[in-house]
């Protein structure tokens, strides 16, 4: 290859890592601001700025055609722009509920907001892209991240521990996905995700053995059943607005890139049955499980768990229609846990033995915060799926694609598991709004001084609460648009 | 193709019997005379002073992310260096520098906040 031509094309696709570059350059810049001077009060800001740069960029490129970057190795466009907006969001979210909440635990560093900085970039690339090894990458930048992110409170030994178990078992998870990498790599000869397609052997054992292999890693990170286990301990030791990111941001990325996978390197429907029998298996388990939480963030563990479930549902049905849900369904689930975790962030305190987050302690807490109850109440409605709410058409967008694949029973067993889901998240709204304080030890006992939340996080949570109301309503042009990223890409990949 | 390795096969095989044989024969083979002083943990030359389950100051810990700054930089660094003379030759020089430079400004910054946070800073 020419040389000098190789590095006037890198040039030319440097806007396809605009956001990658912004972020990170302002991660550095954070860095250097924690360590040369004294005032840490700028850091979050910086972020959250260049985090709001890179939103207006992915803004502007969102109806680009699709198109690949760096040597085939990042994909560019609408797909590309809308992941990245998901994951962007979720970082400004992030980053403004995190101030007060660290402040009032006394751990407001400014590398956790670096960190938080690297980690979004690891996921920019993560959703973008386009060949084996970009996913590595992108992957473990932002792992890497998380592992550090989680042991935050490192007096804390639900935190510690935490930390300890992600590290390991995410760890252990990337040596599988890698090996599963290197496999698919032998068997095919190529790491590009498109080129896969056509370069598979017939009957090759070597390859789909590493797809499984690949595949583990993939849904140990979106923690689908049965690689679930961490999920509810390190949600429940990482500090809450973190959990919120990790559980909302890194899930997104990373079902973006298996969509990615699914859709251009194995368009065989082989892996179908599959992911029909893990995705049963984890709506059973999230939901199931949740019932009998006492404490909100394990909670929304399991949630999270169950609705890894549902997007599994949409990924396993494997029609344009279900991959165009399932994006769409990434977006509603971010917003609702985001909001989720926000609220439980702002009614944490400080108990004896690390931090509250039981439900009984909270009770009545409605009528004292109006607005983080109501808002509460509209995220819990919309993560069961109460029609007019985001949750609902967000459901209706992955089972109904699946439906019309023939997969009548999955969602069947899908809407079965909604209904039970109902009782767990309707009792967070019953504890909070009917139940009374004085009847409850619990509340009594607990000290309540609550994190302060100031306007910026008022109006970050009273910001998911609308948007989840406005794309309950108006959600077609949303999903014509994710339909369009897959009808391009399907006229792409065959010429 | 699962013929092509047979040779690997043997050669993994040749080593490991080999080594285990070795490792055998010493045991049966080699005269045992211990004394106190043999059988004593080896540090290097120096007597053993205490337990060795104890807890490191987190200096070591500043100490290890600045050998890793300079290891990360050395692994990418060495080969750059070799292969300067053919991106000069392929007219890529420009290209190659602004990326190499880029890499080490954010080692860099990387080695800034190591010292700043007192990496280098035994007294305390």
């Amino acid at each position: 290859m020419d040389l000098s031509q190789a590095f006037s094309t890198m040039a030319a696709d440097l806007p396809a890592i605009f956001s990658m570059s912004v972020v990170t350059v302002a991660g550095l810049v954070m860095i250097l601001q924690e360590s040369l001077s004294e005032n840490d009060r700028p850091i979050p800001w910086i972020g959250v700025g260049a985090l709001a740069v890179a939103v207006v960029w992915e803004l502007v490129h969102l109806g680009d055609p699709a198109g690949t970057a760096f040597f085939e190795s990042i994909r560019t466009g609408g797909f590309a722009s809308y992941i990245n907006l998901i994951v962007l969001g979720s970082g400004i979210v992030t980053i403004i509920l995190s101030v007060p909440y660290l402040d009032h635990i006394k751990h407001a560093y400014g590398e956790v907001y670096a960190m938080i900085m690297f980690a979004t970039v690891g996921m920019l690339m993560l959703g973008t892209a386009n060949s084996l090894v970009s996913i590595f990458v992108g992957l473990e930048t932002m792992s890497v991240c998380l592992y550090v992110l989680t042991g935050l409170i490192r007096e804390d030994e639900g935190s510690v521990e935490s930390a300890l178990k992600y590290f390991l078992l995410g760890a252990f998870s990337t040596g599988f996905f890698l090996y599963g990498i290197a496999l698919m790599y032998g068997a095919t000869g190529t790491m590009y995700l498109p080129e896969m397609q056509g370069a598979v052997p017939e009957g090759s054992i070597m390859f789909w053995a590493g797809v499984a292999l690949f595949l583990i890693g993939f849904l140990f990170k979106v923690s689908a059943a049965p690689f679930h286990m961490w999920t509810p301990d390190v949600y429940q030791g990482a500090p809450t607005p973190l959990t919120g990111y990790m559980s909302t941001a890194s899930k997104a990325a990373a079902f973006a890139s298996l969509i990615l996978v699914l859709f251009y390197a194995l368009p065989d429907e082989r892996w179908s049955l599959v992911l029909s029998a893990v995705a049963l298996v984890t709506m059973i388990i999230g939901n199931v499980l949740a019932v009998s939480q006492d404490n909100v963030k394990r909670m929304l563990a399991y949630s999270s768990i169950a609705h890894a479930g549902y997007v599994l549902v949409a990924l396993a049905a494997g029609t344009t229609e279900a991959y165009a849900g399932a994006m769409f369904y990434l977006l509603i689930y971010a917003i609702m846990n985001l909001g989720a975790f926000g609220v439980m962030a702002m009614l944490e305190w400080d108990g004896k033995e690390g931090r509250v987050q039981s439900l009984d302690s909270l009770a009545g807490i409605g009528h004292e915060k109006p607005l983080l109850g109501v808002a509460m109440g509209v995220f819990m409605f919309s993560l069961t799926g109460f029609p007019p709410l985001g949750g609902f058409m967000g459901k209706y967008a992955v089972f109904a694609p699946a439906v019309d694949a023939g997969l009548t029973w999955l969602v069947l067993i899908g809407v079965l598991m909604s209904a039970i889901s109902a009782y767990y998240y309707l009792r967070v709204v019953v504890v909070f709004w009917l139940a009374d304080a004085e009847d409850t030890p619990e509340a009594q006992a607990a000290s309540r001084s609550f994190v302060f939340a100031g306007i910026p996080v008022k109006a970050t949570i009273a910001l998911c609460a609308v948007a989840l109301v406005v794309l309950g309503v108006y959600s077609g042009g949303l999903l014509e648009m994710t339909f369009g990223f897959f009808e391009e890409g399907m006229m792409a990949a065959t010429p | 193709m699962f013929g092509d390795f047979i040779p690997l096969f043997i050669m993994i095989a040749l080593a490991t019997g080999l080594a285990l044989t070795l490792l055998k024969a010493a045991e049966i083979i080699g005269p045992k005379r211990p004394n106190r002083i043999k059988r004593t943990p080896y540090e290097s030359g120096m007597d053993p002073i205490g337990s060795a389950r104890e807890r490191y100051s987190v200096k070591f810990y500043l100490v290890a992310m600045i050998f890793i700054v300079f290891d990360v930089e050395v692994v990418f660094m060495y080969p750059w260096a070799v292969s300067f003379h053919d991106f000069i030759e392929g007219g890529a020089a420009f290209g190659v520098m602004v990326v190499v430079t880029i890499f080490t400004v954010i080692l860099l910054i990387g080695l800034v906040y190591d010292i700043k946070k007192g990496g280098l800073d035994f007294e305390q």
